[in-house]
């Protein structure tokens, strides 16, 4: 069967999709956005989360053609769902500005997307969410298999919770498994870009 | 495998009727489990996402009637006043992610015994509305359990929505894991006090075939409560009465070893949340007391 919604606010198409398949598997194998993880396809890790019409769920569990005409948002267009997230609050805070540009990110700017923070290893660059420089300043990555489902969650609690506490920051994480870090630094990656927010204001 | 999307309740009755072997998904917590990992290939998928109704919930006078696809995550936000207990019960369900998709039609279609909506629905008393081509029902929740995995829906029903008592209590939920998120209970209880009626409702899950009451406890506790005046004297429940309670909801299990955890542990188990949970309520039953006293 076919399916149209919209990934990273531009529509796509995929064809040929399996009526059992996942969102997972159609965003990895069908539109080469490997971004979001597949470790577990049941629930468990939560390396697979999106947005889906703004709600974090795991993609695993999402069979495809429950996503026919609805918005997801994967890791690959975190940095510009930020990017016009922060302009529409700017705009709101102010009077309201002109939208330019066609929102969203392409599927072929998605693919090539690459992580560029202000790191000495990843080079210089603008193009990270603050949820991501804040992974890479606090040294939050380690094999980075977590990391895309752990930003898409992180930055959804941000938007609720500007000023969260430990105890939200680990609920709001309690769904995302990692293996490597023991948490720690996650946790001063989330309190790292819940700062600069608050500071940004 | 065809892949049925109803854009109506009607439509998704009719097709229900059609293919009474289609597998309603809706949140997919369970059913994408099972196909991804091929345990399942079912003929037909309904996919019940575009069915707006499902996702409502209205606030009556003795009841919510709350949408078989409500998540969870809203069960915890907006219902908390009127479902203490089925809030308590959705905050342990998984993870947020689960929490976002998930919702009771689908505790209720699996029928699993350690769903985990189970005690508090029982708890609390409720009715699901079954509906398909041929008309509506409405099943007591003490009857919708029939066996392991298996519930009183008809192959052409779908469920609607769940009428659960407001509550006019207090009313608690505990369950028991390895850790507080991503756990499926080894097992759960709830406890309702419905001053109201002068009863108490229990639920048990994960610990017998099916969901269950623990009537010979709620008997029990009713007449214990009555005979010494505690619902008009508020006084602290003795502790040979709560040690009686808990024993007999341990009696009430018919628990399995498995992975999860022994039948001796479960069993024990919970007899310990049922003197806890009755613990908690009834505290909070004398505080509602000397509250409204204080404010008379
Ligand atoms: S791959 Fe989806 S939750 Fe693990
Ligand atoms: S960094 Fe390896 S799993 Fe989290």
């Amino acid at each position: 069967m076919r399916v149209n919604f919209t990934v990273n606010g531009r529509p796509q198409e995929a064809d040929d999709v399996w009526e059992g398949e996942s969102l997972l598997y159609v965003l990895r194998e069908r539109l080469g956005l490997p971004g979001s993880k597949n470790a577990c396809e049941q629930g468990e890790c939560g390396s697979c989360t999106v947005r889906l019409d703004g709600v974090p769920v795991c993609s695993c569990l999402v069979a495809a053609g429950q996503v026919e005409g609805r918005d997801v948002v994967t890791v690959e267009g975190l940095a510009e769902f930020a990017r016009q997230r922060a302009e529409r609050d700017r705009c709101e805070t102010a009077s309201r500005g002109d939208r330019t540009a066609a929102p969203g990110t392409s599927l072929d700017e998605a693919r090539a997307w690459q992580a560029r923070g202000s790191d000495s290893q990843a080079g210089e660059g603008g193009e990270l969410a603050p949820i991501q420089q804040a992974f890479i300043d606090a040294g939050a990555v380690q094999c980075g298999f977590c990391t895309p489902g752990l930003l898409v969650a992180a930055d959804e609690m941000l938007e609720h919770h500007p000023n969260p506490t430990d105890a939200d920051i680990r609920e709001a994480l309690s769904g995302n498994l990692c293996r490597c870090t023991g948490y720690e630094k996650i946790m001063d990656a989330v309190r790292l870009a819940a700062a600069r927010q608050g500071e940004a204001v | 495998m065809d892949f049925l999307r109803p854009a109506s309740w009607e439509e998704a009755l009719a097709a229900k009727a059609e293919h009474p072997t289609a597998v309603p998904i809706a949140g997919g917590t369970d059913v994408m489990v099972e196909i991804n990992f091929d345990h399942r290939r079912p003929e037909y998928l309904l996919d019940l996402n575009r069915v707006g109704d499902l996702y409502e919930w209205e606030v009556g006078q003795d009841s919510v009637r709350l949408g078989a696809s409500v998540p969870y995550s809203r069960i915890m936000e907006s219902l908390r006043a009127e479902l203490p207990g089925l809030a308590l019960a959705s905050h342990t369900v998984a993870s947020p992610q689960i929490r976002n998709r998930g919702g009771v039609g689908g505790n209720l279609g699996t029928a699993s015994p350690a769903g985990d909506a189970h005690p508090a629905l029982l708890a609390a008393g409720a009715e699901v509305e079954a509906e398909s081509v041929r008309g509506s029902r409405r099943i007591p929740i003490d009857a919708f359990y029939t066996g392991v995995k298996r519930n009183a829906l008809a192959p052409d029903e779908l469920i609607r929505a769940v009428h659960v008592k407001k509550a006019d209590g207090p009313q608690q939920y505990s369950k028991v894991g390895t850790r507080n998120a991503m756990v499926i209970a080894v097992c759960a209880f709830g406890l309702a006090l419905h001053p109201e009626t002068r009863t108490v409702r229990t639920g048990i899950g994960s610990a017998a075939p099916t969901p269950v009451r623990a009537r010979t406890a709620e008997e029990f506790l009713e007449a214990a409560l009555e005979e010494d005046g505690f619902w008009d004297n508020g006084k602290i429940i003795t502790p040979s009465v709560a040690k009686q309670f808990a024993d007999l909801c341990a009696a009430a299990c018919n628990p399995i070893d498995d992975v999860r955890g022994t039948a001796r542990y479960r069993r024990h188990a919970v007899g310990v949340m049922a003197r806890r949970t009755l613990t908690w309520t009834w505290e909070s039953y004398r505080g509602a007391r000397r509250a409204s006293k204080g404010a008379a």
